[in-house]
């Protein structure tokens, strides 16, 4: 899967790619709401205005806090286990290939069948929402990090051997460095799909967060405050995998 | 044991052809069978002792066992039997400091730029960075790679990438030198100046070099002993001496000599050739 990102330089067009890709989503947001009502949806313009209000005010930000806390937890949960599931396996041949299908095929389970589980095991609040997180986040870590490692060429260790390395220095030195730009790819579909668990989560169990809003302003007909809550949302996730996007094609430019 | 036997039988003279004194480096009797559900007989017996300072080459059908031949040389594979040994000690399991191993694969590192490629190991053994500088700019130049050293493996051609590692291998001084095709992605004009270049280093730094080739000139102008192996399991099934004097280059194809050598080695070849490839021979 990373060959056809390994392509040094920017594919031309870009620049104008974007924008037009942002128009394309206001018409379609323009068209839902011309055709559902502001019963289910609010217009562009309105509710980019209420976003802005939002932005002013101390309860928005508590629960942007909540998020961001879950959040964060969660994805340094998932990156930890992640990588090192993926390294382990990995090196350990035997077991990453039985484990590889298995993992693969938990990973399109839906998730939601494990979300009863996981209200029992954690109740509501914080802890059950990083566990939504990291149900979601960790296993494509995983398969990245396992993937990074079983695709290592083996004559870049053998080069390591026949330099009398140590452990450690092929670790930090051949290892690390080979398997590195496949595991950003990994953290980077991680980071998104561990948002998506923390907002599933505070859905279920939790009263606050964006998740909560979004669910909330749903339960209360509150359709400004969801359609605002899902654009901050939405725009924030854009922006952050733009960011981690273009980090990800700096360290393949070498590759 | 008959395998044994057979394998010694095979190699008429080979004691008489080892040098005076301890070999630089050694096989006993050596063999190597890739374990699994078949077991792949890749290699041996091999007897073989490289004098010090000796330019040995190796020419065999494709998968006769030449690979493993260095693996197990350079401490990479443990044999299946037989012993193996550098400057007098067993070699088994781990490389012994002295050796140097260039791949028939690329095995330049993606992330590093040739320069630092090829300081590489030098840097892991904690050589001191002004020397590092020193010895890697000389084989930068050395090999022609001086136009490309900032650049990354992935900005070079194939030549160029063994290049670098050749030059990875040979900053580390190593006193036995084992080649595995290196000059496989080069076209022909490259790879005789490359030739004299390596002949040039021999001479210099008085390394023991053992050379994986296909090519059959390249064995006879290169080496003072080439040895040709049969299809898999490879043994030795001639050891010639070529006579060359030590100083030598490239212009030694025109040698009278020179032909005769070649052709004995492919009369050889070309029936373990068609062995390895499922045909009768002739
Ligand atoms: N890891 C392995 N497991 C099983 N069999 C192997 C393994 N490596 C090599 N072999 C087998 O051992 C034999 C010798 O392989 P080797 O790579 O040493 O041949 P070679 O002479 O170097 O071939 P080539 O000229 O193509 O480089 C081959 O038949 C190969 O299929
Ligand atoms: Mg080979």
């Amino acid at each position: 899967m990373s060959a056809a990102l390994a392509r040094p330089g920017r594919p031309r067009g870009l620049a104008l790619d974007q924008p037009l890709i942002v128009l394309a989503l206001l018409l379609c947001w323009q068209g839902a709401y011309a055709y559902a009502g502001s019963s289910a949806i609010t217009s562009p313009l309105a509710t980019i205005a209420y976003a802005a209000s939002m932005l002013q005010q101390g309860w928005f930000w508590s629960n942007v806090g909540a998020t961001a806390l879950a959040f964060f937890y969660s994805l340094v949960i998932a990156s930890l286990i992640g990588v090192l599931a993926g390294l382990g396996l990995g090196l350990w041949r035997f077991a990453g290939d039985v484990t590889e299908p298995v993992l693969a095929a938990l990973y399109t389970i839906p998730k939601v069948t494990l979300y009863p589980l996981i209200l029992l095991l954690f109740g509501l609040g914080l802890p059950a929402k990083v566990a939504f997180g990291v149900i979601h986040g960790v296993i494509p870590v995983t398969l990245f990090t396992l993937a990074a490692v079983k695709g290592l060429p083996p004559v870049l260790l053998r080069s390591a051997r026949a330099m009398r390395l140590s452990p450690r220095q092929t670790l930090l030195h051949v290892l690390a460095p080979a398997v590195l730009p496949e595991i950003f790819t990994g953290l980077r579909v991680g980071f998104s799909l561990t948002l998506l668990g923390v907002l599933i989560g505070e859905m279920f169990a939790s009263q606050k967060g964006m998740g909560f809003l979004i669910l909330n302003g749903i339960n209360l007909h509150n359709v400004k405050l969801t359609t605002a809550v899902v654009l901050i949302v939405v725009v924030t996730a854009i922006l952050a995998n733009a960011g981690l996007l273009a980090a990800d094609k700096r360290l393949r430019r070498q590759r | 044991m008959a395998d044994g036997l057979a394998g010694t039988a095979s190699v008429p003279g080979a004691a008489s052809l080892a040098a005076p004194g301890s070999p630089h480096a050694s096989m006993r009797g050596v063999t190597r069978v890739y374990p699994g559900a078949a077991p792949v007989h890749a290699l041996g017996p091999i007897d073989l002792d490289l004098a010090r300072g000796e330019f040995f080459s190796v020419v065999g059908p494709s998968g006769c066992g030449k690979s493993t031949l260095i693996d197990v040389q350079a401490g990479l594979a443990v044999p299946s039997a037989g012993e193996v040994t550098f400057e007098g000690r067993p070699v088994s399991g781990k490389v012994p400091d002295g050796i140097g191993v260039v791949f028939q694969e690329d095995a330049s590192f993606p992330w590093l730029t040739v320069t630092d490629n090829i300081a590489f190991g030098l840097r892991r053994a904690g050589v001191d960075p002004a020397e590092v500088r020193r010895r890697v700019e000389y084989a930068v130049g050395f090999m022609g790679l001086r136009d490309f050293a900032r650049a990354y493996p992935v900005q070079l051609s194939g030549g160029m990438r063994q290049r670098v590692c050749i030059a990875r291998t040979l900053v580390l001084q190593p006193r036995l030198i084992l080649l595995d095709e290196p000059f496989g992605a080069l076209d022909q004009q490259t790879r005789l100046l490359m030739g004299d270049e390596l002949l040039r280093l021999w001479r210099e730094t008085r390394a023991t070099v053992l050379l994986i080739t296909h090519a059959l000139d390249e064995a006879a102008m290169l080496s003072d002993r080439v040895g040709a192996m049969s299809a898999r399991p490879g043994r030795f099934v001639d050891l010639l001496e070529t006579g060359w004097p030590r100083e030598r280059d490239s212009s030694l194809v025109a040698e009278a000599g020179f032909g005769a050598i070649t052709a004995r080695l492919w009369s050889h070849l070309r029936a373990e050739s068609l062995k390895a490839m499922g045909g009768a021979p002739p």
